[in-house]
């Protein structure tokens, strides 16, 4: 597998699993308006790790869902920020989401840079998105920096952002039930 | 305007708004049903959201994200009319999690397979659509208004629901079982979701106009809608005296209406668990209200 | 539009608005909690426009409205409405006299 390919791999496989994650406080966040907003961003997620497994899978001579569910484990890119089970610390959730959403914008504008202009486009429209998310987080930031555990949270997740190489313990449960339905009759189509 | 008076109104097809006098009965009554209709949709969150972490591909993962996100959408929409009647959202809350008021039975039963999630966007929510353009027409203008947007947030539900089917009875002789399997449970409770079959001129949500429709005519409506969408799939329905007579009347084995009560009042196979987990995230999320909504202005 | 700004324990409730399409009047679309303007703008977009159902919106503080349902008319002024120019008399008494009444009377 080429640079490129781990590159965009390692990006859609931070963004599947951290939509996955986000997914996990659906019905239950805060407050309704809340949790309607954060499914959003949720399903962005999802949205942009899908079109970068395109543009992968393409290459490959795969399709984007094998790359997102077909692979073993310990074949995902993602930091171990992202594996991280949050529900039900609001705290820890929004220090997560504002520490990747401020890493993920340096990632995603040099791919704006990118010499290949299918990555270069598709890297503007996953940017335009997320602009919201970082709006988010900001507003989130700045209603809770006076809350000691948020604070904290920020401190404690704060050396995740890098981390990468390894899975975390809960990774493997993540990947079970992630992949459960699929592999409950394998090649259907669903 | 008395009471005769306002009965006369609203039979006539007179509309209601916020601020407009009722009678007391009529707010109380209203805001039971409506109380009722809001813990629905948040409560039918948690059967669903488990299937967002397991759906098997990237596009059912994110209809069904956006399904569910239009529900808890939904219940936003229908506290706020709540309250705007009289009761806070908090309340509401409060009550819904210490077991005080209700949820729709279908909500108290487990989720086992995919088959459900098939199952459910299909058939239950074309069960709830049916009794939610019934409310299009609710004496209650606020009402009235948001199931405009809830009928029309349900019909991509509906879509989901048949295209989740459709692609497994396509698929592999495991899928249609899945599928089988799941209208099989399902059956019982769809059959009771529309409550037992008391006449229409004796249910105080028809004679008030807050229902435009008795609950036997509602099934009558799922079932004629239904049934021949299920049995021109090659699917059996878990009922042998299921049939249509050739006045138009679908014939069916009389639902267990103990059964619908037990459950309904915080028996149900699932309704412990469900709201234990409510009460959990709640507990563990009160800070979050605090630090944000009582700064408000 | 909405009950007695009573007192509640929470955020503040915001009014939104919705323009469906260029050409169309913005209609109330409904009612939303936030802790303030910045996550009313937030929610709103959510709620009334995740699913590309409206071109523009907005967002009001609902205190910020004033809601008048009262309207004075004591003395009935009858020239405001179309019923206080009674006109069908009249003209059938001027077709009478200019001979242009038609043949069959209505």
């Amino acid at each position: 597998m080429q640079g490129r390919e781990q590159l965009l791999l390692s990006i859609a496989d931070d963004e599947l699993i951290l939509g996955w994650r986000n997914s996990e406080w659906t019905g239950i966040a805060p407050f309704l308006e809340e949790d309607v907003a954060f499914s959003s961003i949720a399903q962005n997620e999802v949205g942009h790790a899908r079109a970068l497994y395109e543009l992968v899978a393409r290459d490959l001579g795969t399709t984007a869902d094998e790359l997102a569910f077909d692979r073993r484990p310990d074949e995902y890119q993602c930091s171990e920020l992202v594996e991280l089970r949050l529900v039900p610390d609001w705290a820890r959730t929004i220090a997560r989401h504002y520490l990747y959403e401020t890493a993920d914008e340096q990632r995603i504008k040099a791919l704006m840079e990118s010499e290949d202009l299918e990555v270069a486009g598709l890297a503007a429209k996953i940017d335009r998105e997320e602009a919201y998310h970082r709006m988010h987080a900001h507003m989130w930031f700045d209603r809770l920096q006076d809350e000691a555990r948020f604070v904290e949270a920020l401190e404690e997740l704060r050396p995740l952002v890098e981390r990468r190489g390894e899975h975390i313990a809960e990774f493997a449960h993540l990947w079970d039930e992630m992949t459960i339905v699929r592999r409950s009759v394998v090649g259907a189509t669903w | 305007m008395t009471d005769e008076q306002f009965l006369e109104y609203v039979q006539g097809g007179g509309q209601v708004e916020t601020h407009d006098e009722m009678p007391d009965e009529y707010r109380a009554k209203l805001i039971k049903f409506i109380e009722m209709h809001g813990n629905s949709e948040l409560m039918g969150v948690l059967p669903e959201r488990e299937w967002i972490l397991r759906a098997p591909t990237l596009q059912r993962k994110l209809a069904l994200t956006a399904k569910v996100q239009d529900e808890v959408g939904h219940s936003q929409l229908i506290y706020r009319v709540v309250e705007d009647l009289g009761k806070p959202r908090e309340q509401c809350l409060d009550d819904l999690i210490s077991g005080k008021s209700k949820f729709h039975n279908v909500f108290h039963y487990p989720t086992k397979t995919w088959g459900d999630v098939g199952v459910i966007a299909w058939l239950v929510d074309a069960a709830a659509i049916i009794s939610q353009k019934a409310l299009l027409k609710c004496s209650y203008a606020p009402y009235a208004r948001i199931m405009k947007k809830i009928c029309w947030e349900e019909s991509f539900h509906i879509l989901h629901g048949r295209d989740v089917i459709l692609t497994m009875m396509n698929g592999t002789d495991e899928q249609r079982e899945l599928v089988q399997e799941a209208l099989d449970r399902w059956w019982g409770p769809l059959m009771q979701f529309h409550g037992n079959p008391i006449p229409k001129e004796d249910d105080p949500m028809y004679v008030w106009r807050i229902k435009s429709q008795g609950n036997g005519e509602a099934r009558q409506q799922f079932l004629d809608g239904y049934v021949p969408q299920i049995w021109e799939l090659g699917l059996t329905v878990p009922d042998p005296k299921l049939n249509k007579r050739d006045d138009g009347v679908w014939e069916f084995t009389e639902p267990d209406w103990d059964e619908l009560k037990h459950v309904v009042t915080g028996h149900g196979p699932k309704t412990e668990e469900r709201l234990g987990l409510r009460r959990t995230t709640r507990e563990e999320t009160a800070w979050v209200r605090r630090a944000v909504l009582a700064q408000a202005a | 539009m909405g009950a007695a700004r009573g007192s509640r324990s929470g955020g503040v409730i915001y009014e939104v608005f919705r323009l469906e399409r260029k050409g169309q009047p913005f209609q109330h679309a409904g009612s939303i909690e936030a802790p303030d303007a910045v996550f009313a703008e937030w929610y709103a977009r959510e709620q009334y426009g995740r699913r590309g159902e409206s071109v523009a919106l907005w967002v009001v503080p609902r205190e910020a409205i004033a809601e008048i349902d009262e309207f004075v008319d004591e003395l009935e002024r009858n020239y405001h409405r179309v019923d206080g120019y009674p006109l069908k008399e009249k003209l059938k008494e001027a077709r009478a006299r200019a001979g242009t009444a038609p043949a069959v009377d209505r």
